[in-house]
């Protein structure tokens, strides 16, 4: 199914693979706003794809036509070659597309285990009477299910609130649970808004840690949003830069960095 | 196995030691570790079976009689088997402080020269990788967690796992060489080398024999008659002696149960879950956990809260007593088992104490008022005072004699001796054999008749016979009008209040005693949110006037009761600072151990010092400092010095004669 033409491998030493998802002309409009105007790009299997970009450039709404949230006017998504319909979030999720947001969306009152633990719903395949007595089936899945779950549970290293209800925690570690619940789905496609958003700069290379980790250990194909330039350029294998919904750059950190037109965006050109 | 014996002659090493155990107590649990949310388990017979394929694996590998092994990490069975192995292959296992830096690992890996490295994960190998050019004898590392690993060069790196597997393939072919080597290893051959972190100079390798360390575990574990049945938990540094001869030395004496935390982090989860019944802890991990259940008690119901304090200060009264066996009327004790019941009981229970029969602190001096806390609620919580040289026992409490203010009496087999200048001597069956490397150290640190110098200062108690330490006899100095000056029995005294974690008195050849003093963040940080105080960092609490009046305070209270002492009056601290930094092992202030490297900081902070002493009011100050991956940056601050109120030493003229 996927074109393994591209393949390569990289200076550290992961395969790249081929076009996994591919973004066709996409135009995205809220009224008269155009959030998104043509912009194509594609995301390649195992890579680490950034979209960058200046406030209110629409890198959230293009993550948000990835996941299917929102269906573009114009163009089309290509998901492993195929046209990919307008879905609701659950089907999303069983392509193997899994997110995490901006704005953390956890239960709150819920414990970091049992949110993780929501991230396995599409392998759970019994029924809710099944489930309610726990007997058999159930249980032998549910041990299943928790087993994966401890496993990302000691990869992210957040052992020590497992049993902690998810509103006493700081907003750091809440990112990291976030992340937990989006690798309990074990996505094929991760996506990461703003994964280190408001963070310190411990914090965040934490988390540039274990996404680099994500990626190399598990394979998973991650395309972030980020804010933070330098984060981005070390992490990524390419990126994508947006400006007013329009695509301004797109290529490895090193040509971005060097792309006139990014250099402008950034630091602002003066009219004269 | 062939050679063995029963009796004391026979278990003249760890491997000998190991094959007892897997024939006498084959299903009994001799290491558990939480991962992925449960316990897992190895009983002495599994254990046995490890350490063999791990000892083969070594030996495929190229492990030599007589190489250095090091060991890196956080405790985990595996890196105890670590140990056991590289002895079997008659090697000599080096466990270093796993939160170095790669500088300080480059000295000691190229001190001993070793040829393998056994580290727990990519965060430990990173740093030998960063320093193997400057290694020169180095060879082989063999990493624990494959994660994260899977894309290094793996020429000269090795999983552990496949270690094991290697050795069990070749079992039949290097059985016999490993037998051979065992068999080699009696009570005079080398068990372990540890690095001491040193508070001044380069950290010296200290050779510890099987004597010393299987010795000393024999003695010590009949001195508190510790059976096979304990369990302890390992959360300690692998690189510190105390951690090896509990985790390892009795443990393997016993053949009691070593349980390792699931991460750092859960230690205290881990306590709880465990609920060792043989413990350690310095003091800071005690003042800890009282300063949290005196936080969180402050959250409960009233109801609670009033139970809490009543049944404590009937504990407070009667509890110790109790414990050390001393005539209690019927009446207080029918309300301190109604206590037990109802507030004690469940307290240790959470904190993990609930089946402790034996608990030792040592390391610091700790404050009198948290340690009759935990024996007041039944905890039998003992001192001991020792040294790594000493394969750790020099003085240790025997049950029903125990003070704050005391070491105890000499441990088994240990002999005392205290020179003219006040210094300690000791001369044991634990006695290490020298420091690697060094005879002009081990000469002036042991003397021909094998007594050891601790460079503590101290005395025998009259009456009681117990040892009381006053400071390292190289910090007590002298005042410039000839008063004694003892900085840490005065430091001792400001720790002791919750709000200062840290403090470093000055003084030595001057007139008068100034003050560096560290605030708990904890406590301090408590206290401002129940009072409203809106802070942003560290610094900015440290310095806010309605902390420093606190301090100041404590300080005042301090200086009264040092006044009282006729020797040590001239100590009163007269003015002090509240650092804007935490005094850190990773700026070299500390040692790894958090003992405060007093002429370090007294050389950094020279500038602070010097205007304690002029009389300014402020000072301006610009700190380096050290992140934890061996950056460096800055902080600026102006401190604020504060002026404590100094008691008149009346006899303090007449006891410096």
């Amino acid at each position: 199914m996927l074109d393994n033409s591209l393949s390569y491998v990289t200076d550290d030493g992961r395969t790249i693979g081929g076009v996994v998802m591919e973004m066709k002309n996409i135009t995205l409009r809220f009224g008269g706003v155009v959030a998104i105007q043509d912009i194509s790009f594609d995301i390649r299997e195992g890579e680490i794809r950034a979209i960058i970009g200046p406030n209110g450039a629409g890198k959230s709404s293009m993550l948000n036509v990835i996941s299917g949230f929102y269906v573009p006017q114009e163009g089309e998504v290509l998901f492993h070659g195929k046209k990919r319909p307008p879905m609701r979030p659950y089907e999303v999720a069983r392509q193997g597309i899994a997110r995490t947001f901006q704005n953390i969306a956890l239960f709150e009152g819920m414990s970091v285990l049992d949110n993780v633990m929501t991230g396995r719903l599409n392998y759970m395949k019994t029924g809710l009477f099944s489930q309610a007595l726990w007997k058999g089936k159930a249980e032998a899945e549910e041990t299943e299910n928790r087993e994966v779950v401890e496993r990302i549970i000691d990869f992210l290293e957040i052992q020590h609130i497992r049993k902690t209800p998810v509103a006493r925690l700081p907003y750091g570690l809440k990112k990291r649970v976030e992340l937990a619940r989006a690798l309990a789905a074990e996505p094929k496609l991760l996506l990461l808004d703003e994964p280190m958003a408001g963070m310190n700069v411990e914090e965040k290379e934490d988390m540039s840690r274990f996404i680099l980790d994500v990626n190399d250990e598990f394979g998973t194909t991650i395309a972030l949003i980020e804010h933070d330039m330098g984060v981005v350029m070390d992490l990524s294998d390419r990126v994508v830069v947006m400006d007013y919904g329009k695509k301004i750059g797109d290529g490895t950190p090193d040509e971005v960095r060097n792309n006139q037109d990014v250099i402008d965006a950034y630091l602002g050109v003066s009219h004269d | 196995m062939a050679q063995m014996q029963t009796g004391a002659q026979g278990m003249q090493s760890l491997p000998a030691l190991l094959q007892r155990n897997a024939a006498q107590f084959a299903n009994a649990p001799a290491y558990r570790e939480k991962e992925f949310g449960i316990w897992q388990c190895w009983t002495w017979s599994e254990t046995a079976k490890e350490i063999e394929a791990l000892a083969l694996g070594l030996i495929n590998l190229g492990v030599k009689e007589g190489d250095f092994v090091a060991i890196i990490g956080r405790n985990r069975p595996y890196l105890y088997w670590s140990m056991v192995a590289a002895q079997a292959v008659g090697a000599v296992p080096v466990p270093l402080y796993q939160d170095a830096v790669a500088e300080e690992m480059a000295y000691v890996l190229g001190h001993c020269g070793a040829r393998f490295v056994i580290v727990g994960d990519q965060e430990q190998a990173d740093k030998v990788i960063e320093i193997q050019d400057q290694l020169h004898q180095f060879e082989h590392m063999i990493y624990l967690d494959p994660r994260g690993m899977r894309k290094y060069d793996h020429t000269q790196l090795h999983q552990f796992s496949h270690i094991q597997d290697q050795g069990r393939a070749a079992h039949d072919e290097l059985i016999g060489e490993l037998n051979k080597r065992q068999t080699k290893l009696d009570y005079d051959s080398t068990c372990v080398m540890l690095y001491t972190s040193g508070t001044t100079g380069k950290p010296k390798g200290v050779v510890l024999s099987n004597r010393n360390v299987v010795q000393s575990a024999k003695n010590s574990a009949e001195f508190d008659h510790l059976t096979q049945g304990e369990n302890i938990l390992s959360y300690l540094p692998m690189a510190w002696v105390g951690d090896f001869i509990f985790s390892i030395g009795q443990a393997y004496w016993c053949g009691f149960c070593v349980n390792c935390p699931e991460s750092q982090d859960t230690m205290m989860t881990d306590l709880r879950e465990i609920g060792p019944t043989y413990f350690f802890a310095p003091p800071r991990v005690f003042e800890g956990q009282l300063t949290n259940v005196m936080i969180r008690m402050e959250d409960a119901g009233a109801l609670k809260r009033k139970m809490f304090h009543h049944f404590l200060a009937h504990a407070k009264k009667v509890g110790g007593d109790i414990l050390d066996g001393r005539p209690v009327g019927l009446m207080d004790r029918l309300k301190y088992a109604l206590g037990n019941v109802l507030v004690y009981g469940p307290l240790k229970d959470t904190l993990g104490y609930g089946r402790i029969r034996v608990g030792y602190t040592a390391g610091e001096a700790i404050g009198p008022e948290i340690f009759d806390f935990y024996r007041s609620l039944g905890i039998n919580l003992k001192q001991l005072y020792g040294q790594t040289e000493a394969t750790v026992f020099i003085t240790v409490q025997p049950d029903g004699e125990v003070r704050a203010d005391t070491v105890g009496v000499p441990a088994p087999e240990v002999e005392i001796k205290i020179d003219d200048s006040g210094e300690i001597h000791y001369r044991s069956p634990g006695t290490f054999v020298e420091y690697f490397n060094n005879p002009e150290s081990t000469a002036s640190t042991k003397d021909a008749e094998g007594w050891v110098a601790t460079g503590d200062a101290g005395f025998f108690e009259e009456g009681s016979g117990h040892l009381r330490i006053i400071d390292r006899a190289k910090d007590v100095g002298k005042m410039a009008d000839g008063s004694m000056f003892a900085p840490k029995y005065v430091e001792n005294k400001l720790k002791f209040y919750p709000d200062i974690l840290e403090a470093v008195l000055f003084g030595n050849g001057r007139d008068r005693c100034v003050a560096f003093i560290n605030i708990d963040l904890t406590a301090v940080g408590n206290w401002a949110e129940r009072n409203n105080i809106a802070y942003a960092s560290y610094q900015e609490l440290a310095g806010h006037p309605q902390v420093l009046e606190s301090i100041r305070s404590h300080v005042t209270e301090v200086n009264k009761s040092v006044a009282e002492d006729p020797m040590l009056s001239g100590c009163q601290v007269h003015r002090f600072v509240v650092l804007h930094k935490e005094l850190d092992a990773d700026d070299g202030e500390m040692t790894r151990t958090r003992k405060v490297r007093r002429r370090i900081v007294e050389e950094k902070f020279d500038d602070i010092i010097t205007a304690l002493y002029d009389g300014s009011e402020q000072v301006s100050t610009v700190t380096e400092v050290t992140y934890e991956d061996g950056r460096k940056g800055s902080i600026k601050a102006t401190l604020t010095i504060v002026d404590a109120e100094v008691k008149p030493g009346a006899v303090h003229k007449v006891a410096a004669e």
